[in-house]
């Protein structure tokens, strides 16, 4: 089994699932509605010219955040 | 068996409401719809948009249509959100409850957005789902089986591309299904103490009196789950209820929200597994393709950098021929009632009051205009938020967000569109900020008071261009720097603790809708004139009034002003100004460019008796250069000039902002503080200028 990984640490066009998200954090409980979810695949499609924020496909759209979020979500790279 | 609904007054107009995520093509849909005939205007209280319109059905039947603000979710987290979920619950005094729900999905993203229709379809109105952008879900290989889909949900589902109005005439005729069947019941997988604590909780605002006892409870759900700063729509009387109720149900359930949240995604998935098929390997979507050249470290900076400065070079060379007319014509009129009207005060007051004063806030209409249509443009193809992604972090250095960047853009060339373009902002607390240091981005209207101040500077004409350019660039980067750091501290001192992180959808781009922008552009240009109109109108009366009473007995302007009103104003503030190296007669100039920082060229021409001349301002820097002091030295030194740039560069003299800044936050507090933060700053580094420089002996 493949070790987790923060989602801000990913690399460029890697795709991982959702491991965990915080509980009862406001600022992540938008992105769960958002449907970042636990269970959940995504894909880091790249990142802002600057570093941050970074851009994710999930469930068909693409969604910007900021590393500070990002930090925060525990994935499980897939091979 | 689908439940069926039932019109109990039939004599009134049936109302639509049109609801849908951001992006998902709910305005198109809308003016689809209703075509031009549409009201545009503004909720009670808050500054969310509200748009009305009217369609006829097949049947000949007249529908009102009500465009409510895109959202995410029920659970508000911003004005625009509590107004969409006060609107469906009839919590609104100003709007009745909807008779019927038209829920736009975006079909190449439906997962997500059936969070948001699922929640609606559990509110019990009858609801039509539009199956948008089915052409966006066709090109990424996603294939969703609608008739499996309507039976699961038991209400009517029609495939449709708004765009090209494809299935609009299929959506018309369910609109005018009557009865029409209603949603199946949705239920959601929730434990039980979660059933209960959320039965509690909406006992207890019933009990409250939050809401009525016959009220359903997914209104107190709403209530309880809101997040919106403001808590708009929600008496203040009633937070400390809600709070009360919160504690307990966190205290039930922890991370409740949470839980909701993953429950209804389980739902979706269980439910629609089947009905959505994704293909295995994603196709590159002309998105895709686009965004690796848009967002590419190197070329996404050429790309904002090279739409910027074309729309710089815009503003400034197309609108150049539009302004000079608009100029000629207040010109045109203002003669011909010098032709038509006696002699006397009244003639005055249309010619030099009204007119001139409504024409030097009209004159920047056309850049206001290309802006508005920059903007639409920009916000219609979806580069915007790309714009914002690439901004984030540069903007993130100061407090603000990525969405500021084009607002604040604009406000070199006029600050009015820029205050408009914060509707963008979702984060309530970035968005005044950004309205708050907007102004200190130097203007076009700045631009005649630096060139006149910079002539009087550096006169000869020998002198290299480079130290003109410079001193130039100096003023804008100075006033950059000033809103950097305003920003910086207001985010420090303003509604501390109130972090909302910058999640952005990046829609896929689309081809954008000429008429759609051109409508938004005329509304938007009509808003500004007409809720500007009224303040700009009496602050030109105002101002004319004070520089033509009390009257003087010469025939000559410049010693009528100088004995006026505003010439007295300046003479008794002269004390005040003296320390930043200012006598009465900038004074007076100072006074009369409240209204619009441009007028002080003219100003100056009258107090100094100059021919006024557009074009060509040499006779004014040579009258400004011979003025003298008592002493007998020049009265218009280097040190003084550049005391009057900088004070320009700070000053809040704008009436239109200040007018917009009003409507836009809904109340006189922030304007004022605005005016009186910003004339604070000019006073301070004018007087730190002149002051500092006169100790070092220049």
């Amino acid at each position: 089994m493949a070790e987790t990984e923060k989602l801000a640490n990913l690399s460029t066009g890697q795709t991982a699932v959702i491991v965990t998200l915080p509980q009862g954090v406001p600022s992540l409980t938008r992105l769960r509605e958002m449907g970042v979810l636990p269970g959940t695949r995504i894909q880091l499609i790249r990142r802002a010219p600057l570093g941050d924020p970074i851009e994710i496909g999930v469930r068909g759209s693409l969604l910007s955040l900021r590393l500070q979020e990002a930090e925060l979500i525990d994935v499980r790279p897939e091979p | 068996m689908p439940m069926e609904d039932s019109l109990p007054n039939r004599r009134t107009r049936r109302t639509y409401a049109l609801v849908g995520n951001p992006n998902c093509g709910k305005t198109t849909l809308f003016n689809a719809l209703t075509g031009l005939k549409q009201k545009i205007g503004n909720y009670p209280g808050v500054t969310v948009e509200r748009k009305e319109g009217e369609c006829t059905s097949p049947r000949g039947e007249r529908m009102s249509l009500i465009d409510l603000p895109g959202a995410y979710s029920l659970n508000a987290r911003s004005p625009d959100e509590a107004v969409l979920r006060d609107v469906l619950l009839g919590r609104r005094l100003d709007t009745p409850q909807p008779d019927r729900v038209i829920c736009v999905l975006d079909a190449s993203n439906l997962e997500r957005n059936l969070y948001l229709a699922t929640q609606i379809l559990q509110l019990g109105l009858p609801t039509i789902l539009a199956l948008n952008m089915v052409d966006v879900a066709e090109e990424k290989g996603i294939k969703i089986d609608v008739a499996a889909l309507e039976e699961r949900l038991g209400c009517p589902v029609i495939p449709m591309q708004a765009s090209i109005k494809q299935g609009l005439v299929q959506l018309k005729f369910a609109m005018d299904k009557d009865p029409m069947p209603l949603a199946k019941p949705i239920d959601l997988p929730l434990s039980r103490a979660m059933s209960n604590a959320l039965e509690t909780g909406h006992q207890t605002l019933v009990d409250g009196g939050l809401v009525s006892p016959s009220a359903s409870p997914f209104e107190s759900l709403y209530l309880l789950s809101e997040h919106d700063p403001g808590h708009h729509g929600i008496p203040s009387g009633h937070w400390p209820i809600l709070q009360k109720a919160r504690t307990h149900l966190e205290a039930e359930v922890s991370a409740w929200e949470d839980q909701l949240v993953s429950a209804r995604y389980d739902w979706i998935h269980e439910n629609c597994q089947a009905i959505i098929q994704r293909p295995g390997t994603a196709q590159a979507s002309m998105t895709d393709r686009l965004d690796r050249v848009l967002l590419h470290p190197l070329w996404g900076w050429a790309t904002v950098l090279a739409i910027m400065a074309t729309l710089f070079y815009l503003i400034f060379s197309i609108a150049d021929g539009p302004m000079t007319w608009i100029d000629n014509a207040f010109g045109a009129a203002a003669a011909a009632v010098q032709e038509a009207m006696p002699d006397g005060d009244l003639r005055n007051l249309v010619t030099d009051g009204i007119i001139a004063g409504v024409g030097g806030v009209v004159i920047f209409l056309p850049q206001i205009l290309i802006l508005f249509f920059f903007i639409g443009l920009m916000e219609d193809t979806g580069y915007m938020a790309r714009v914002a992604f690439i901004m984030d972090r540069l903007m993130s250095k100061v407090g603000l967000n990525g969405k500021s960047f084009l607002p604040l853009l604009s406000s070199y060339a006029c600050a009015v569109p820029g205050v408009m373009a914060t509707r963008t902002i979702d984060s309530a607390k970035d968005r005044l900020i950004t309205i708050l240091v907007i102004p200190l981005a130097s203007c076009s209207a700045r631009l005649p008071v630096y060139l006149l101040m910079i002539a009087t500077m550096v006169p000869s004409d020998q002198i290299a261009v480079t130290t003109k350019v410079g001193l130039m660039v100096g003023m804008y980067l100075l006033g950059t720097f000033g809103a950097f750091v305003f920003a910086w501290l207001f985010n420090r001192g303003l509604m501390k603790g109130d972090h909302s992180p910058m999640i952005l959808e990046l829609p896929s781009y689309k081809v954008p809708s000429l008429r759609g922008i051109v409508l938004q552009l005329w509304e938007r240009t009509r808003l500004f004139i007409r809720r500007a109109g009224t303040i700009i109108l009496g602050i030109s009366i105002l101002l004319w009034a004070a520089a033509s009473y009390p009257k003087s007995d010469s025939d000559d302007p410049s010693v009528q002003l100088s004995q006026s009103f505003a010439g007295q104003i300046g003479k008794i503030t002269e004390p005040l100004i003296a320390p930043l190296g200012y006598d009465w007669k900038m004074g007076i100039g100072l006074l009369a460019s409240f209204a619009a920082r441009e007028v002080f060229v003219s100003t100056m021409s009258i107090v100094y008796s100059v021919e006024e001349n557009e074009d060509d301002i040499t006779p004014l820097r040579d009258r400004l250069l011979a003025e003298k002091k008592p002493d007998g030295s020049p009265r218009y030194t280097p040190l003084v000039c550049l005391s009057l740039m900088v004070f320009y560069v700070f000053a809040m003299q704008c009436m239109s902002t200040l007018a917009i800044v009003k409507r836009e936050t809904n109340s006189w507090k922030w304007p004022l503080f605005q005016l009186g933060y910003m004339t604070a700053v000019a006073y301070l580094t004018a007087l730190l200028v002149y002051q500092t420089g006169s100790a070092l002996g220049f």
